[in-house]
């Protein structure tokens, strides 16, 4: 399978797994995992980033279309986008030319472990304070965002320790 | 020249960053406007299309519910038409003036998307502009209000949910006295909206029954919402109470969707001059 096959793959099936059976879990009545930005951290790193910006941009506006919220969701999946490369540099010290090398799997996972959670966090804050649009209920934002949070990371390292095998 | 051509090259990915975060910004703004929200929603062809598709398998799993729930209609109506047809073969004819006179037609539509769970929550049905759905008809079914029809595409409806910040109805005591408020959505629990504005002096207790008021176009006088769960006490300027709906706002597949056919009057009437 060739990269961009696979990116297309992997866009649309965690579109369809956010839409249709991850925004319906509701577990305790309002924690949902958002999946879907595991895109970004999929995404293969390159010195161009326009296209991972427009991409994510594209893909969070989608799950906005099917979830009536505006653009929410495309601005927050868009913002740990641009956000990554600064990450990257900080957490797992690269430079330019590490880039078309740099795979996650590959890294110490506790330097994975903080990466992902940093940007999850920046995402669900960044989503949940735009959802509810007011600073009334403000400790709802920030409890949405830590029990959501943890919800999407535990997701997110079951199913990439399970689906993610070694090469 | 040079310099600017130098200014972008140098903040090319933070320009293309400003400009997406614009453009979702527009779209989160505009769709928080009830009368403006036009492009990102679910009732276009497509997200609709996908969600009728989807709702067609999930809609097993409430079938039990929702077949008792028809079935309580049923027998509900059997008895007013009892009630309508022992009247009739009485000699004297008996004046009800607690009879509303109005004039609506119900099309019937089912729910392909719920939410409930966000503070800004709509939903999808599927009937359209074919089905001669249009912007702000009023959505209910057996046991009491849903929303009001936001966006139309040809075949699906987005539907305002009471249950977003932004829905404010139009709601009075059931019963004798004719005191109304209007009921919105703090964004807190699912099963509870909250009514502002009942004046001071009217008899309120907890248990009491909310109906829709009559006082706007959309909803027709006497469509019940909820009881009284939880009175504030403390002298407030807009009076707030806790209404407990009768609809489970999680657990809903078959709606009607009511057309107003005095709309076009009243609201000539309304509209003045100087506008």
């Amino acid at each position: 399978m060739n990269s961009t096959f696979k990116i297309t793959l992997l866009f649309f099936l965690l579109l369809f797994l956010q839409v249709f059976v991850l925004n319906n879990i509701n577990f305790l009545g309002y924690i949902n995992p958002y999946l879907y930005i595991a895109f970004v951290f999929y995404y293969p790193l390159k010195e161009n980033r326009f296209t991972i910006l427009f991409l994510s941009f594209l893909l969070g506006l989608l799950v906005d279309f099917f979830s009536d919220s505006g653009g929410i969701h495309a601005f927050s999946l868009l913002t740990i986008a641009y956000l990554r490369v600064f990450f990257i540099k900080l957490y797992f010290k690269k430079v330019l030319v590490d880039f078309p090398f740099f795979k996650l799997k590959a890294e110490p996972f506790g330097k994975v472990f903080n990466y992902v959670v940093t940007l999850t966090l920046i995402h669900h804050f960044i989503l949940f304070s735009f959802s509810n649009f007011s600073f009334q209920n403000f400790s709802d934002v920030l409890s949405n965002t830590l029990f959501s949070g943890i919800f999407t990371l535990i997701l997110f390292f079951l199913t990439s320790y399970i689906f993610i095998k070694e090469e | 020249m040079q310099q600017i051509i130098y200014f972008f090259q140098k903040f090319k990915y933070f320009l293309f960053y400003l400009f997406l975060t614009i453009l979702s910004f527009a779209f989160t703004f505009n769709n928080l406007n009830f009368h403006k929200s036009k492009f990102v929603n679910s009732a276009n062809s497509i997200t609709g299309g996908f969600y009728s598709q989807v709702s067609n398998i999930s809609e097993y799993f409430s079938l039990k519910e929702e077949n008792k729930r028809l079935s309580e209609e049923n027998t509900r109506l059997k008895n007013q038409i009892e009630k309508t047809s022992l009247r009739l073969s009485i000699d004297s004819t008996i004046i009800d003036s607690s009879k509303y006179h109005q004039k609506y037609t119900f099309t019937s539509a089912k729910i392909i998307k719920n939410d409930f769970t966000k503070a800004f929550n709509f939903l999808t049905i599927n009937r359209g502009k074919k089905d001669g759905i249009q912007k702000e008809m009023a959505v209910i079914n057996s046991l009491g209000i849903i929303g009001i029809t936001d966006n139309t595409s040809n075949s699906y409806t987005r539907v305002q949910s009471i249950l977003n910040k932004n829905s404010k109805i139009n709601a009075r005591l059931k019963g004798n006295t004719a005191y109304f408020g209007s009921l919105e959505w703090d964004g807190n629990a699912y099963n509870t909206v909250q009514l502002f504005d009942i004046p001071r002096q009217a008899p309120i207790k907890i248990g009491d029954t909310i109906e829709t008021g009559g006082k706007s176009t959309i909803f027709p006088e006497g469509i019940p919402i909820g009881t009284i769960s939880k009175l504030y006490e403390g002298n407030t300027a807009n009076h707030k109470m806790d209404v407990k709906l009768f609809n489970d706002m999680s657990n809903l597949v078959y709606v009607k969707v009511l057309k107003s056919l005095d709309k076009k009057e009243i609201q000539s009437l309304e509209i003045t001059e100087d506008e």
